[in-house]
Parts: C-alpha cells; sequence; structure tokens
C-alpha cells in the first residue's frame, strides 16, 4: 500500500524499524519469532540510555511471542504502565503501586489479545500520568531518543520514546491533557487521543474519568488507523463507552483531502510561541493547501482559560480517583501501629511529588467552601470551551495547530516551576475538556534536528477525517520517514 | 420545664437483587469471607461501575409508595472518605438529584403504645403483653392517632465492605462481601415527637417495604439499618436545638430505647444549664446507654462531585406510571380493606396488615370460613403468644398451624363442640404436634360437655359436698356461685358447657 | 490567596514534612492565583459540563456474573489473614 512496505518486503529495512503495518505483513509471511527477537535486542541496548521501558520481555527471560493470528499477526506491541494486565505488575510509575498485580486484563488489553498482538514492554510514564515531560516517573525519567539532554514530553513518554527509538512497533499510551499528543510531538511520531468514549477506558488506571482517553503512539498515520480498528468501539463495562458505529479507519487513508475546510485558531498562534514551531505549522497549512484544502481562520475564544479549568476539574477528580492508593488491598504499604499512620505513612512515601501537588490541589477544590468558585465555576467555563469547538466545527472539518508551544525542552528545565510546565499544556488541553478526538504528528524538525509537531482536531466521532487529512500529509512530506541517531 | 423531642431518622435498605449496584457479584448473605468481589466491588484500580438497572425500579417503587417527587432527573455523585471498608475511598451515592425527592408515610399508633408488629418476635413480646388474651379490648378503648411524617428523600448508594475488629490482635479483618450491595437510604424528615412515634415510623415503612418485595427488612443480617438524630427544644419553641446522631441500634426495639435514653440525657443537660454538643453517639444495647464515638481528628468533609463513571439518567413518564401500576396493595389499602370488608376495628386491621404475612395468614382462614373477628383475636392473642414462646416467627406459623387449622378451630367453637377455654388447650396442643384441631379434640375426648342430666348429677354432688358456700349463696353472696361454677367445671375437666352449668347450679340453688 | 496546607493534607491523608508542605503551600497558592482568571468570566446562565458525551441510561441487567478473583487478589494483598484483608488496627484518637 505504500512506498515502505515494499521496501520492507525486499528485506532493506532492519526488522527493528519496520512500521507496525511493515511488521505485520511481515510475520503474517515469516512468522514473529526475529521481529520479537529484533526488538528484544534493540531495547536491550537502547532501555538502559533511554529507560522508556519499565519491563520488558528480555532475552534471558524466555520471550513468548503469540502465535501469528488475528489481524495484528503475533507482532510484539508496548502498553503504557497505567493499562491493567492480567498477571503483571502494573505500577503507573508510582513507587505506591509496587508489586500491584491486576487480577484482570483492560478491554483494550483483551482486544489486542484477540487481535493476536504480543504484549511485548510495558513502558514508563510520569507518575499516574501526572506530567509534561516524564520527569515524575518514580523509576526514573524518560529521555528523549532525538537528544538524552531533553525530555520526551509526557505522560506517555515511555510510549512516544520507544517508538520513535525502534524499540517497538507500536504503543499503547493514555491522553488526559495532552499525553499521547505531546509526546509524539516531542519524539517525531504519531500520537491519537480518540474521541472520549471511543475507546474503553475499562482497565486504565484512572487519572481524571472525564477526560481519559486511550490511544495509540505509532510510526504512521496508517499504523494508528490498523490499531484503532483494533480499539475502538463500545464496552458494557464502561458506561461512558459511546455506542457508535465503528468505520474501517484504514478505508480513510485514501490521500484525498480536495474540498476539505481547516481552520486555523487565532487565538493558537500567539506572541511568545516558539518562531520555529510556528513556522512549521504555518508551513503546514499551506501544504494543505496545496493538497486541495481550504484554510480558514476560525476563533476559540476561551482556549486561555483551558488550563485553569483543567487543572481545577481533572485533578478533582484525581483526588478522588487516587483516593483507593491507600495501602488496605494492594501495592505498597508502609507497617504501622494503627490505620491512621498506615493511611498517612503509606500515602506520603508512595506518592512522589507532582502526584502529592495534584492530590491537595483537587482536595481543596472539591472541600467544603470552596466547590462552588472552583470546581462548579470550572465546570461551567469547560461548557464555553465546549461550545467554541461546535461554533468552530459548523465552519471547517478539522482545525490545525501546533501540538505544543515549544520543540522538547531540557530535561530539568521547568520540574522547579509547575506552573510553566502546566501551561506548556495549552494546545492540548482544550481537545480533552472537549471530548473531541485529536492527532499530533510530525510537521518538521527545528535547525537543530527537534521534532515539531502539529495537532490535527475534528468533531466528536469524525476520526476518520483526522486519519484522511493526516495520511495525506504524511505522504506529502515523509517527515516519518526521518530517525533519530542513537 | 417542658421540652419536645425532635427526631428524624435514617434508614437503609438492602435492596432485593441478584446482583451488586454497580458489577456482577452476588448479593448473597453469609458467603466467605471475600468471595463475591470482583474488581469492580474491590475498587480495584481501572474499575468502572455500570448500574443495575434492577436496584433503580426497586428504588423507583418504593418512591412511589412513599409519595415521593420523582422529577425523572437523577444522577450519582462520590461521597470521599477514608475507611477500610470502603474499597476506593469514596462511596458512589446521590448528592443534589436524588432518584426520590420529597415524600411522606402515615404512621399510626395508640398513644403511649406503638402498635406491635410480630415478625419482630422479641420486640413483640415485649412491646405488647397486653395484646394477648381479652386485654385487646382495653386497647380498643384508645383512639388510635394517625400522622403524616415527611420523607426528605431516599437515594440509591453503594453499602460498604464489613470490617471486623474483635479477637484479633492490633490489627482489624476486612470482608468485601457486602461491598456494592445497592442500598437505599431514606431520609425522614424531623417530624417524629417520640419513641413511639419513631417506632411506628420504622414499622410502617418495614411493612411497606415488604409489602413492595424490595428488601427483606432483616436488622440481624443488616439488610434494613436506622439511625437516629434526636434532639430536644422548650415545648412551643419552633427552632431545632442541637442533634445528636446515634448509630448501632439493632432492632426496632433498641431504636426506640435508644432515643427514649438520649431525650433523657439532654433534658437532663439543660435543666444542668449544661448543652447539648453536636455528635455522633453509639447505642450499647448491653449498657442500654448512648456513648459519644471517640472524638474525629477532623470534621467530615465528604467533597461530593458528580460521579464521571456513570452518566446520568432520564425516567420517562410511562417508565413511571408503569411501576406505579405494576404496585401491589399496600399497607394502608389493605387495612382499609380489612376494615371494610371483614368489620375488624382500625387497630386490629393495622395490627394484622403491619405484618404481611400475619395479614396473609388472616385471610386465608377467612377465605376458609373463619369468622374475621374472631379470626383476628385468635391470631393476635393465642397464636402469636405460641410463635413468641416457641421463638418462632410469622414466616413459620402456617408450618406449626396452618390457617385452616385456625378455621377449623373456630368452627368448634361456634358450633359449640368445644369452648373457648378448651380452644386455648387444643391450639397448644395442635401446634405442638402438628395435628388439626377436630383430631385433637376427639382423640383427647374434648367435646364440651351439654348433658343437661350429666350435669345435673355432678352439680347435685358439688351441692352435697360444698354446704359452706351454698349456704353463703342463699345468704346473698353472689361470689360463692362463682366458686361453685369452678368446682363443677373441676369436676368435668373444664368441659362442661360454662353458661348451662351456670345455669343448672343457679336453679338448684334457688 | 492563603492555602491551608495543613488542612487539606489531612484530608487527603499526607503527611507533609516542614519543607514539603512550604513548598506545597507557594506552588499551590501560584497554581490558585492563576486560576483566579477564570472570575472575570460571566458563567451565570452557563451550565456545568460533567459529562462530555450525550450518552444517558446506560444499566447492566441484575445477572450474576461470579469473577472469582478473590484467591489472585488476596495472593498480592498487603495484608491478608485468611481469606481477609487485614489491616492495622483501627483506632479513632
Amino acid at each position: 500500500m505504500t512506498g515502505s512496505s515494499i521496501k520492507a518486503e525486499k528485506g532493506n529495512t532492519p526488522l527493528h524499524q519496520l512500521t507496525f503495518k511493515e511488521a505485520i505483513d511481515y510475520s503474517k509471511k515469516e512468522g514473529n519469532k526475529t521481529l520479537f527477537d529484533a526488538l528484544i535486542s534493540r531495547a536491550e541496548s537502547l532501555n538502559p540510555r533511554l529507560n522508556a521501558f519499565l519491563r520488558f520481555n528480555k532475552s534471558d527471560s524466555p520471550p513468548h511471542p503469540s502465535p501469528v493470528t488475528g489481524p495484528l499477526a503475533g507482532v510484539p506491541i508496548s502498553i503504557k504502565d497505567n493499562i491493567c494486565i492480567r498477571g503483571l505488575e502494573t505500577t503507573c510509575a508510582s513507587k505506591i503501586l509496587a508489586g500491584h498485580v491486576p487480577p484482570y486484563d483492560a478491554t483494550v488489553i483483551e482486544k489486542l489479545k484477540t487481535a493476536g498482538a504480543t504484549l511485548f514492554s510495558q513502558c514508563n510514564m510520569d507518575e499516574f500520568a501526572f506530567g509534561s515531560s516524564n520527569e515524575s516517573s518514580a523509576f526514573g525519567p524518560v529521555k528523549n531518543p532525538w537528544d538524552i539532554e531533553r525530555v520526551p514530553g509526557g505522560s506517555s513518554g515511555g510510549s512516544a520514546a520507544a517508538v520513535a527509538a525502534d524499540m517497538t512497533y507500536a504503543a499503547l499510551g493514555s491522553d488526559t491533557g495532552g499525553s499521547i499528543r505531546q509526546p509524539a510531538a516531542f519524539c517525531g511520531i504519531v500520537g491519537l487521543k480518540p474521541t472520549y468514549g471511543r475507546i474503553s477506558r475499562y482497565g486504565l488506571i484512572a487519572f481524571g474519568s472525564s477526560f481519559d482517553q486511550i490511544g495509540p503512539l505509532t510510526k504512521t498515520v496508517e499504523d494508528c488507523a490498523i490499531l484503532m480498528n483494533i480499539l475502538a468501539g463500545h464496552d458494557s463495562r464502561d458506561s461512558t463507552s459511546a455506542p457508535n458505529p465503528v468505520p474501517d479507519y484504514t478505508k480513510a487513508l485514501t490521500q484525498q483531502i480536495k474540498g476539505l475546510k481547516i481552520g486555523l485558531p487565532k487565538e493558537y498562534f500567539v506572541e511568545g510561541m516558539d518562531k520555529e514551531v510556528e513556522k512549521s505549522v504555518r508551513d503546514a497549512a499551506e501544504i494543505f493547501k496545496k493538497l486541495g484544502a481550504e484554510i480558514k481562520p476560525v476563533s476559540l475564544p476561551h482556549t486561555e482559560y483551558s488550563v485553569a479549568v483543567y487543572y481545577i476539574v481533572a485533578v478533582a477528580e484525581a483526588s478522588s480517583n487516587l483516593g483507593r492508593f491507600d495501602g488496605v488491598e494492594f501495592g505498597f504499604r508502609v507497617p504501622a501501629k494503627d490505620l491512621k499512620e498506615m493511611y498517612f505513612e503509606t500515602r506520603s512515601q508512595g506518592f512522589g511529588a507532582e502526584a502529592k501537588r495534584r492530590i491537595l490541589l483537587g482536595t481543596f477544590v472539591l472541600s467544603a467552601g470552596y466547590y462552588e468558585a472552583y470546581y462548579l465555576k470550572g465546570q461551567k467555563v469547560r461548557t464555553l470551551i465546549r461550545e467554541d469547538f461546535t461554533q468552530a466545527f459548523k465552519e471547517v472539518d478539522l482545525i490545525l495547530s501546533p501540538t505544543a508551544p515549544t520543540p522538547p525542552f531540557k530535561i530539568g528545565e521547568k520540574s522547579s516551576d509547575p506552573l510553566a510546565m502546566y501551561l506548556s499544556d495549552i494546545f492540548t488541553i482544550p481537545v480533552n475538556l472537549a471530548g473531541i478526538p485529536a492527532m499530533s504528528l510530525p510537521c518538521g524538525f527545528t535547525k537543530s534536528g527537534l521534532p515539531i509537531g502539529m495537532q490535527l482536531m475534528a468533531k466528536p466521532f469524525d476520526e476518520e477525517t483526522i486519519f484522511r487529512a493526516g495520511h495525506a500529509f504524511e505522504q506529502e512530506t515523509g517527515y516519518y520517514k526521518q530517525k533519530p541517531k542513537l | 420545664m417542658n421540652y419536645e423531642p425532635v427526631i428524624g431518622l435514617e434508614v437503609h435498605v438492602q435492596l432485593l437483587t441478584q446482583s451488586k449496584l454497580f458489577c456482577g457479584c452476588s448479593t448473597k448473605f453469609g458467603e466467605e469471607p471475600n468471595k463475591n468481589t470482583c474488581p469492580v466491588c474491590l475498587g480495584w484500580p481501572g474499575s468502572l461501575p455500570v448500574l443495575n438497572e434492577e436496584a433503580l425500579k426497586l428504588a423507583l417503587k418504593v418512591g412511589l409508595a412513599l409519595n415521593c417527587e420523582i422529577s425523572g432527573r437523577l444522577k450519582f455523585d462520590r461521597k470521599n472518605y477514608f475507611y477500610p471498608d470502603l474499597p476506593k475511598a469514596y462511596q458512589i451515592s446521590q448528592y443534589d438529584n436524588p432518584v426520590n425527592g420529597k415524600g411522606w408515610l402515615e404512621i399510626e399508633y395508640k398513644p403511649n403504645k406503638a402498635v406491635i408488629l410480630s415478625p419482630d418476635a422479641e420486640a413483640s413480646k415485649m412491646e405488647n403483653p397486653e395484646a394477648q388474651g381479652d386485654s385487646q379490648k382495653v386497647q380498643d378503648d384508645k383512639k388510635m392517632i394517625t400522622k403524616k411524617i415527611g420523607i426528605t428523600r431516599a437515594h440509591l448508594e453503594e453499602d460498604a465492605g464489613k470490617l471486623l475488629h474483635e479477637g484479633i490482635a492490633a490489627a482489624s479483618l476486612v470482608d468485601y462481601n457486602r461491598a456494592g450491595t445497592p442500598l437505599l437510604e431514606i431520609v425522614s424528615e424531623p417530624d417524629l415527637r417520640s419513641p413511639e412515634e419513631a417506632y411506628a415510623y420504622l414499622t410502617s415503612l418495614k411493612a411497606i417495604l415488604q409489602y413492595l418485595e424490595v428488601s427483606d427488612c432483616n436488622m440481624e443480617e443488616g439488610s434494613l439499618r436506622c439511625d437516629a438524630n434526636v434532639s430536644i427544644r422548650k415545648a412551643g419553641e419552633s427552632k431545632f436545638g442541637t442533634k445528636a446522631e446515634i448509630k448501632n441500634m439493632n432492632s426496632f426495639k433498641a431504636v426506640q430505647k435508644a432515643i427514649q435514653y438520649e431525650i433523657k440525657r439532654q433534658t437532663d443537660l439543660l435543666e444542668s444549664h449544661e448543652r447539648v454538643i453536636q455528635e455522633t453517639r453509639l447505642w450499647n444495647e448491653t449498657k442500654g446507654q448512648t456513648f459519644t464515638m471517640r472524638s474525629k481528628e477532623e470534621a467530615h468533609d465528604y467533597r461530593y462531585f458528580p460521579e464521571p463513571d456513570l452518566v446520568p439518567f432520564s425516567i420517562s413518564k410511562e417508565t413511571v406510571e408503569g411501576i406505579r401500576k405494576d404496585l401491589p396493595e399496600l399497607p394502608v389499602q389493605r387495612v382499609d380493606r380489612f376494615i371494610k370488608n371483614y368489620s375488624l376495628s382500625d387497630y386490629d386491621a393495622l395490627v394484622l396488615v403491619q405484618d404481611k404475612q400475619l395479614a396473609n395468614y388472616f385471610e386465608t382462614a377467612v377465605a376458609e370460613k373463619a369468622n374475621p373477628k374472631l379470626a383476628s383475636n385468635w391470631i393476635q392473642s393465642e397464636l402469636l403468644a405460641l410463635v413468641n414462646s416457641n421463638k418462632h416467627t410469622v414466616e413459620t406459623l402456617p408450618k406449626f398451624f396452618p390457617a385452616t387449622y385456625l378455621a377449623e378451630l373456630l368452627g368448634l367453637i361456634e358450633n359449640q363442640t368445644i369452648s373457648g377455654k378448651i380452644a386455648k388447650d387444643v391450639v397448644a396442643i395442635s401446634y405442638e404436634s402438628g395435628k388439626s384441631p377436630g383430631t385433637v379434640v376427639k382423640e383427647k375426648s374434648l367435646e364440651q360437655v351439654t348433658d343437661t342430666k350429666l350435669l345435673e348429677s355432678a352439680a347435685d354432688k358439688i351441692i352435697a359436698a360444698h354446704p359452706k358456700s351454698v349456704a353463703d349463696f342463699k345468704a346473698g353472696k353472689r361470689q360463692a356461685l362463682g366458686f361453685l361454677v369452678g368446682q363443677l367445671m373441676k369436676e368435668t375437666q373444664g368441659k362442661a358447657n360454662p353458661k348451662l352449668a351456670n345455669e343448672i347450679l343457679v336453679r338448684k340453688l334457688s | 490567596m492563603s492555602f491551608e496546607i495543613e488542612k487539606i493534607a489531612g484530608l487527603a491523608r499526607l503527611h507533609l514534612k516542614p519543607e514539603e508542605a512550604a513548598k506545597l503551600k507557594n506552588d499551590l497558592e501560584a497554581i490558585l492565583g492563576y486560576v483566579k482568571k477564570l472570575e472575570t468570566l460571566d458563567t451565570q446562565n452557563v451550565s456545568p459540563t460533567s459529562h462530555v458525551l450525550e450518552i444517558e441510561n446506560v444499566f447492566r441487567p441484575d445477572q450474576v456474573n461470579p469473577s472469582q478473583v478473590r484467591d489472585e487478589v488476596l495472593k498480592h494483598a498487603p495484608g491478608r489473614e485468611g481469606n481477609f484483608f487485614k489491616v492495622p488496627k483501627v483506632v479513632d484518637k
């Protein structure tokens, strides 16, 4: 179908560099053992430097690749460490979940297993997905494969770095305020946050329940569509799962975008944003124009309130979701003389600084006397932000913006200033507030060779249009073919 | 100084569903610890709740029976607090859009004497000793009081697990079998003014729940729990006093006693110019007192917010009307019917109806041609006494003494085969042996003696044996006749027809 | 605004060391200061968003569906006794 898959058939590409699609085609012919071996040796050499995986099938522990069955043909895939896998330790990169072994598979894991994927590794992340840099992992930061002095983004930083470094063929992440898209942008890969309700959340360890979505991080738009075909769909175990029928997303990869209306929101191109990022995205708009799309200015007037709303509503939900980490039933416990001491010591020693910050903030905005001024106000402004998108999508099919205001920043650069860190999610957060789908995909590189990502946002349940435009752009530019030098 | 108690009750009832409120685990009571658990009711990370449709339907039934406003829009909220029996550290409950809003419930009782419902055998015995035998008549003289008690709301929520403290050194054990069981919390307005009213409220409410078949209402197994908010104020004042919340009562009787104690405690405080503190107190059944729970280190701040894992629910008018149409006959309707069809007194109708099984028993007997008034009297006196003294329940009454037996027994009295007095013995024997009253009478030759010749010769014998009493009677001492009748009854092993015996003696002595 | 860190930490069952508390208090005050910008918006006639999806009435039928996770769950529990979870004595002090 694509140029690269032909190359793979000819055997010119090292096996670890195959796209997910190419790996599936390869596995169907040659079996998955060699794919598996290729990733193991890649991971063994790179993981000590990148720290992308918390756990993976190493060569000294006998690997058990699944048989080559189903649409995914036994191809290895990696899972963010906040998605439950029965019988495997799942920690959310937090000390408080050390030793926690889920007794069940998340719905997405069931689906992947049924589709024949081999679960290869579990990816590092910001603790409980709290972060935009992967520095908050209790198991050490993940490094950006393009520059190991820099962050890979977060919170799905391990998933993004692993895909970018060819340590895996594809990975699952989760996105509450940009946690798939921003690391995808920072690592030069494709990441999709589907419409809220499109993929079951059952088995995803919750951060902000009304925001969280699982999504794929992949090398190409096509890979992303292949995975969406497996992952999307209604789940009777998740009350917030949408009953809408699931299309065949790969059918949207037509490269035809003539007449597509793409909006550029003026609020996303403001003073102070990185010039190289701005230029890349504006160049991308020109490419879309060249491909036949119509570019229109749109307005999302309440954008500037997004971060404030998010850091009220999402952390409120988080503070409640994280109450259960108390040492009673699972995970870490500090031995104590009485229950009260156990609660306080377990939680104080088990949670990292960012988790504590968000738990405190969330507890505060829900507490007596503050609920209306903060939580309720936040929910109301959330309505205004949703309405912004409803209005804008009356005029355009897609909205194009940068994924992040800057290229990947240095490790440590923002870690002492949480507010500055939070503000770096300004372009991804509105999407989660509105529940719409959005994809980040590569749109160029800085002069120093760091990847830049752009974001395509669509109406609820219109992932197909994103795939259509994303694929056309990707095939036109070929940015995905560039690899970090490792 | 006169004080008026102000009482509100919070009743939690487990709804009779097969599976839990938000997961497919069984609600069966008495299983091995933690057997009925899954990732959802254990609050396992990543698990999500999905509402049991039947639980909502049962909740709506109760709402309709309690005349509640049903807006048709409802949602769930999280109530956040830490306790080991609460797996998620929040309880899924309802805060501002409960399934059932304001409603009311009618209670009927006699002043200083709440009508006692028999299922709680112990309570029945203790509460209503006079209900046995002829003292029933005394009760009928008193007027029933009817009062409407407001319902604030009745909302759905999940139950917590069970924490075991006893007998384990330095540790507590947790069993989550109960966690996630559907509960309906029924909150009354502070409309109750005495422990008796509280008791009457509970019995009425329990009767409704049993008629609806939505709950077992078994306080021992915890399927019905009750907390009481009690305060007192000077008579005539409209402002409420400071209330105490009383927990840990294991029977309706205990609720009544705890409230009684609490009123006295608060009155004593005010009388000695001390303040009542707003607090939670635990009833200690053995000591018959309430005790303050050791002070909490912080005030409750439950941080309610809408449960993001559940979507909102809207119930159409048609659905509500459909449920209303399917409602069974409720106690209040049945009481009316009993009064109208069977000419029972208000009180008798209420006593029977408030226990559904007792009322069913009564109606079965009546269907077998038992005289309704007699059946009611015999059920309330002899039969309940037997149930209580054997520590049985009304549920098993038909097993020991079927309603057909009662009809048969009353028939034997009416056709004068046996006297009422002998009938009491027959019931006891019948209850014990399982033999029908007719068989017992036959086997023990208990037929009433109405043979005048036999009685006359017995009377002659008695007159000859008791010359002093005879002389007394002739001298005008009426009570001497009573003695002589008694002797005659004794002579016939109680089988003499009392009226006939009386007549014969009087005739022979005059 | 002044953030009552001790009280909130208590509600959240977190015990903070003095320097940790001071740092967090600073951070949270800065964030809450930033969040103040919402006050400039008039939201009197705006209804709150709790759910972005317009779906309602999601039920499950009342059917027992045993999961049998007990042994697996207890195997990894931080404290157990027999088939119970075990926690330090609950003391209200």
